[in-house]
């Protein structure tokens, strides 16, 4: 048997064991209905256009024009009487002079005036709150799916340390098959969250309407976003499943994987407080742990030449591949010792 | 490999192996060798060094210095594969059920999802766990899950089987059913290697042994020639009057007088025939023969 074929037996017994985990069906569960809610929610809120009563049938026309919906009501009392009674949103009052019960009727102020022609000299093509949102979306999917599923390859490793079935495996098929195996499996099922999240919001928008343009804006940096996001999650996983063998019991994972924790979070955290257009994010976008998330954030505001997404990728790579070397050493350095934690340089040296 | 005729092909071979932890050697000049078809017990007190030569020939380990080789070959990998291990720290996934591990660890040896499937309910049913089959190991008694490691060995059907202390928490029913399962084995063409240290009962079931102390092999060979080996000029009688009057039979000291029967060694020069001819001039003899050792006797002598 091939290392290949053996560490797609242990690829196939990871996915079959995660699938069947509670505890990962329900996360999967609760995302899915955050990102439909975040959807739906706004929609249902909605309760469909504003309805007016007017007292003149020129207002009326005028207001229908604008997508309201007007009736004509014959004097200001019905009029008033409507609004009070929650029959109608607002009430256009001869003078004209327009009422509300609590809120403003903006839409109707708006209806009825004429607003000034407004001329920008340097139209951004996307909405100035989808400019805040999306790269936060961007870097939130990346720092989250990162974190728990590269804390999941750490748990699987030190499971498997744990119940001393390691020695078994290591007996049976080589290091790097089982490692190989267990990092493609996570990665797979990671992407697989990901992917299902992210057509469950591009139908939801598309049904709902959520944000309309919104997606058609997005998807350019999308397409950047995909392998900066991939090759920014396998970069870490080896390293996950490295420290993870450091560990000898499940207690004994949050220290020996502080390091990898850091190496997500301070990125995450640099990159959410600098300035979008500044020197420091210009660094940070070519940074291999910070690059998948900053970089997709300055291909979303626009103005990056080509070659920078590209020279990042090829760092992003050099770097994935010098880590998946430093993570199977550790691994392979510190899976046998079952007894005690093991120190990282003393793994890395062991191997 | 076609298992010989006679059943007695020497195939695995350990070498002049070294092999320290630090400043500390754990095995040195370790040699020996296991034959297809019999059973290898390897005995030794606890930290002698008889996990840490299981893990060097299963590749889990390296020596420092020496060889392993299987019928002459250098180990491989693929040679590997056709062993069959259980380590002495015990574990399966708490999470899967028997049957599904015990698929799992076989096709990690290259059998087929049907073949590996189809084996291991053969085996659970011979190890008398069928009725288990599905239940989550963590569920299962400490012997059963014993049995299902055995199991894990067991199942792609391997040429050499290498267990560190198979029988230990096993109940006297199990360690029959366990070795009836090892002799099949062994009938069919396998070599087995156990460490044990209840050391009366590798004296009942092994055919070949291996004494390891501190690190060093004390004495390896087969039981009977071990034996053989080991027996002091010693000899029991019974006879039908009382056995007194041989405490004045040239040669021969006493080490046990108990009314007709008794216990004596010969010394230098002393023959046994002289002294049962002795004996039967004096009146019925009804045994007479060589006191041979047990094997906690040997082991005490040899590991000193």
């Amino acid at each position: 048997m091939t290392t290949f074929e053996a560490a797609k037996l242990v690829a196939a017994r990871e996915i079959r064991v995660k699938l069947r985990d509670k505890a990962f069906l329900w996360s999967t569960a609760v995302f899915l209905l955050i990102v439909l809610a975040s959807m739906l929610l706004p929609a249902l809120l909605d309760g469909g256009p504003t309805k007016v009563a007017v007292t003149d049938s020129a207002t009326v026309s005028v207001l229908r024009e604008q997508g309201l919906e007007a009736r004509l009501v014959p004097d200001a009392a019905t009029a008033e009487q409507l609004v009070r009674d929650g029959e109608v949103d607002a009430a256009v009052l001869p003078g004209p002079e327009v009422i509300g019960l609590d809120e403003d009727p903006d839409d109707v102020v708006r209806a009825l005036s004429t607003e000034p022609q407004v001329r920008l000299l340097d139209p951004s093509d996307v909405n100035p709150v989808a400019a805040i949102v999306v790269p936060l979306a961007f870097a939130m999917l990346f720092f989250f799916t990162s974190f728990t599923f590269g804390m999941q390859i750490a748990q699987s490793v030190v499971e498997e340390k744990q119940t001393r079935i390691v020695e078994i495996l290591v007996a049976s098929v080589p290091v790097r098959a089982l490692l190989a195996g267990k990092v493609a499996a996570l990665t797979a099922l990671a992407f697989a969250q990901v992917a299902l999240l992210g057509l469950v919001a591009i139908v939801g928008m598309t049904v709902t309407e959520t944000a309309p343009g919104l997606l058609s804006a997005v998807a350019p940096a999308v397409g950047w976003f995909l392998p900066f996001f991939a090759l920014g999650f396998v970069m870490l996983a080896s390293l996950w499943a490295g420290v993870g063998a450091l560990a000898s019991r499940q207690e004994e994972l949050a220290s020996t994987t502080m390091p990898v924790q850091m190496l997500v979070l301070i990125p995450f955290f640099a990159v959410l407080s600098v300035p979008h257009d500044g020197l420091a994010m210009k660094v940070l976008s070519f940074v291999p742990f910070s690059s998948p998330i900053a970089m997709p954030v300055r291909l979303f505001d626009g103005d990056v030449a080509l070659w920078e997404p590209v020279a990042a990728l090829v760092l992003l790579v050099a770097t994935t591949v010098v880590l998946l070397g430093v993570g199977a050493r550790v691994y392979s350095g510190s899976l046998l010792r079952t007894q005690v934690k093991t120190s990282f340089m003393a793994a890395l040296r062991k191997a | 490999m076609t298992p010989s005729v006679y059943g007695m092909n020497t195939v695995l071979t350990v070498d002049a192996v070294d092999r320290s932890f630090g400043d500390r050697q754990v095995l040195k000049d370790v040699s020996f060798t296991v034959t297809t078809g019999r059973l290898t017990g390897f005995v030794g007190a606890n930290g002698a060094g008889k996990t840490t030569t299981m893990r060097i020939i299963l590749g889990v380990l390296a020596a420092d210095r020496g060889t392993v080789t299987w019928q002459g070959e250098p180990l491989t990998r693929e040679i590997r594969h056709r062993f069959g291990y259980m380590p002495e720290e015990r574990g399966l996934y708490p999470k899967m059920s028997v049957l599904e591990q015990v698929v799992y660890l076989g096709r990690l040896h290259g059998l087929s999802a049907a073949e590996a499937r189809k084996r291991t309910l053969v085996l659970l049913d011979r190890l008398e766990l069928g009725e288990r089959a599905d239940d989550h190991v963590q569920k299962l008694s400490l012997g059963n899950q014993q049995r299902a490691q055995i199991a894990a060995a067991l199942v792609h059907d391997p040429e050499l089987l290498v267990l560190d202390e198979p029988f230990s928490g096993l109940d006297p029913l199990a360690v029959e059913n366990v070795l009836g399962v090892l002799r099949e084995r062994a009938a069919a063409g396998a070599a087995v290697l156990f460490s044990s240290h209840q050391l009366d009962l590798v004296e009942r079931l092994c055919d070949d042994l291996v004494i390891i102390a501190d690190g060093t092999i004390r004495a390896a060979g087969d039981r009977a020639g071990l034996r053989d080996q080991y027996t002091l000029p010693r000899f029991r009688i019974e006879v039908g009057g009382d056995a007194g009057w041989l405490r004045d039979e040239p040669g021969v000291s006493l080490v046990d007088l108990d009314g007709r029967t008794a216990v004596f060694d010969l010394g230098d020069g002393a023959e046994d025939q002289q002294v049962l001819r002795s004996a039967l001039a004096r009146g019925p003899v009804h045994a007479f023969g060589p006191v041979r050792p047990s094997l906690a006797e040997i082991f005490r002598e040899v590991i000193q």
